[in-house]
């Protein structure tokens, strides 16, 4: 397999576009402030680089919200973050929050842990946003999003998503470019859910590899016949177009129901800037 | 003649055609003081882009009753400009509109002829699809208007150049998209790519303005600029900031020009009208139809 296609970008453009992009959409809610939570690693490191960027440091809250379990390394690489950055901070470990409800259901298995670990992350997030009168400015990348690797309404709940048209590997190139430690660059990206998972291997392959494939499936609108002409593996392309099938649903919010003239979602259609 | 050409490639609110109207007269004001003659602004400059269901709650009709063009009218009396919003016709159809504005009254009117409704775009859900291509007489000559996707398609901007326009304004709300590593976006390069390549081969001067700002995750990415009949590039304005960029055109480089390469002169419309009877009447022949 060769390095088709070339996913590189311009870093400048995409980090003028990015910046504009979270002023914009935050000062023309009647906001000057963003608050984002911090996990430690690459994707959530970028957006805050960026808000930082846009909105200056001091109008960012970078939230470190650990559970008993999380890595060390991920609150010691996001204090790095902290500190380069000079954002305002604040720590938090949602242990005693979290707990309570894993003990009434002792075989819970890990996957409902980390469903309710990002999602009592999300309620402490929102929580901050109201205290710190900001947005919650979002951390998915293209990849997660189109592979559903994220929980809904946990840690893919935000106002605004900065990062959410980049490929892992593309965020990982425009963190180089606005400073991201390379330590938290050449780590192995992981949701540090529970421990040792790593995305690569919950997912079985690489971002390099599936980031290719999708750009070709979804930039490119290669069907998945092409891909595997191109060179992809027939099971690696059909379970990642199933994938990215099944995990529609946490793309768009949930369906109404028609039953009027004019309903929410089909006929009644306005952008969220509408007026501003 | 020599000619001074403002291009105001100005960010909007969405659907308030008030502030709009006021950042248009403070353009304006700023053009005038600087010695413009002629002022354009982009696509849906009074209104924004992303209209959908906003649609006919800020659509107008270009007269002096109206109070948004009143203003502008009046701003007309100094110098020319050209102005994009929603127009509503008197069977209450809605088209994008752009209008050139001058003295006092409106010279002319064009409703873009292709929406595009594909990808991200939704254009002719919303809007009716205009049925003419003219151009019209201003006091610096003959000039022609078209609206983003009309100068996409080749055929608009060859009907202008055969209807006598020697200066075709071009206006886009044009969304930023393709990020490859190039330093200009993919769409600014294909749009740029045409522009040149018109104004080369109409031997014309070819003015673009295309907004900037945010709408949503939508941005605009300005790069306003100016052709001169050689496909020479006079002027540009920057990437994705408000600007209101200034061009000195010469028109009688249209004389120098097409002296030395007579290709209006040379096209040969009969055939083109020949062959195109042939081709659109064919009935065995269906492609491209």
């Amino acid at each position: 397999m060769s390095d088709f296609p070339d996913l590189n970008i311009n870093t400048d453009l995409a980090r003028q576009i990015l910046t504009g992009f979270i002023r914009s959409e935050i000062t023309r809610m009647g906001f000057t402030r963003a608050v984002i939570n911090l996990s430690g690693g690459l994707d959530s490191a970028l957006s805050l680089y960026l808000a930082a960027e846009a909105l200056g440091p001091k109008n960012v809250l970078a939230l470190r919200l650990p559970y008993k379990t999380s890595s060390p390394d991920s609150l010691e690489h996001a204090q790095m973050v902290i500190d380069d950055t000079g954002v305002q901070s604040l720590t938090l470990e949602i242990t005693p929050m979290v707990d309570p409800l894993i003990a009434a259901f002792p075989d819970m298995p890990n996957l409902r842990k980390g469903n309710i670990m990002a999602r009592m992350r999300m309620i402490v997030l929102y929580d901050q946003t109201a205290a710190f009168n900001g947005l919650a400015v979002g951390t998915g990348n293209k990849t997660e999003i189109l592979l559903g690797y994220s929980t809904l309404y946990g840690d893919s709940a935000c106002a605004i998503n900065p990062i959410g048209d980049l490929y892992k590997t593309q965020a990982r190139q425009l963190s180089r470019a606005v400073g991201v430690p390379s330590a938290i660059i050449d780590k192995p990206p992981s949701a540090d859910l529970w421990i040792g998972q790593t995305d690569e291997g919950e997912l079985g392959y690489t971002y390099a590899e599936v980031d290719r494939l999708l750009f070709l499936l979804v930039d490119e609108r290669y069907t998945p016949e092409e891909c595997i002409e191109a060179g992809f593996a027939a099971g690696f392309v059909n379970g990642v177009v199933e994938r990215i099938r099944r995990n529609q649903f946490k793309r768009v919010l949930p369906p109404i129901a028609k039953l009027s003239n004019r309903t929410i979602g089909y006929d009644f259609l306005y952008l969220r800037d509408w007026g501003t | 003649m020599k000619l001074k050409i403002a291009l105001a490639q100005i960010s909007t609110r969405l659907g308030n055609v008030q502030l709009n109207l006021e950042k248009h007269l403070a353009y304006l004001g700023e053009a005038h003081s600087k010695g413009a003659d002629l002022v354009v602004f982009p696509e849906l400059s009074l209104t924004g882009y992303g209209l959908q269901d906003l649609t006919p709650a800020v659509a107008c009709r270009p007269n002096a009753d109206d109070p948004l063009f009143r203003p502008l009218l009046a701003a007309s009396q100094q110098l020319d400009l050209v102005v994009g919003f929603v127009e509503e016709d008197v069977r209450n159809r809605f088209f994008i509109s752009s209008a050139y504005l001058s003295r006092g009254q409106v010279l002319h009117v064009h409703r873009k002829v292709y929406l595009p409704t594909y990808g991200m775009f939704d254009e002719g859900r919303f809007f009716a699809w205009g049925d003419s291509v003219r151009a019209f007489d201003t006091r610096f000559g003959r000039m022609g208007m078209l609206i983003c996707e009309d100068f996409w398609h080749a055929s608009p901007s060859y009907l202008l150049w055969l209807d006598g326009a020697d200066v075709m304004l071009f206006m886009s709300s044009s969304p930023s998209r393709g990020l490859g590593t190039a330093a200009q976006l993919g769409s600014a390069r294909w749009v740029n790519h045409i522009l040149r390549a018109y104004a080369s081969q109409y031997t014309s001067f070819v003015l673009h303005t295309n907004r900037v700002g945010f709408e949503d995750g939508l941005n605009f990415w300005g790069g306003a600029t100016v052709y001169d009949p050689n496909g020479d590039l006079l002027g540009e304005g920057p990437a994705l900031e408000e600007a209101l960029t200034l061009v000195n055109i010469d028109l009688n480089q249209l004389h120098r020009t097409r002296a030395r390469l007579p290709l209006l002169r040379d096209e040969r419309t009969a055939l083109v009208q020949r062959e195109l009877n042939r081709i659109l009447s064919d009935s065995s022949n269906s492609s491209g139809r």
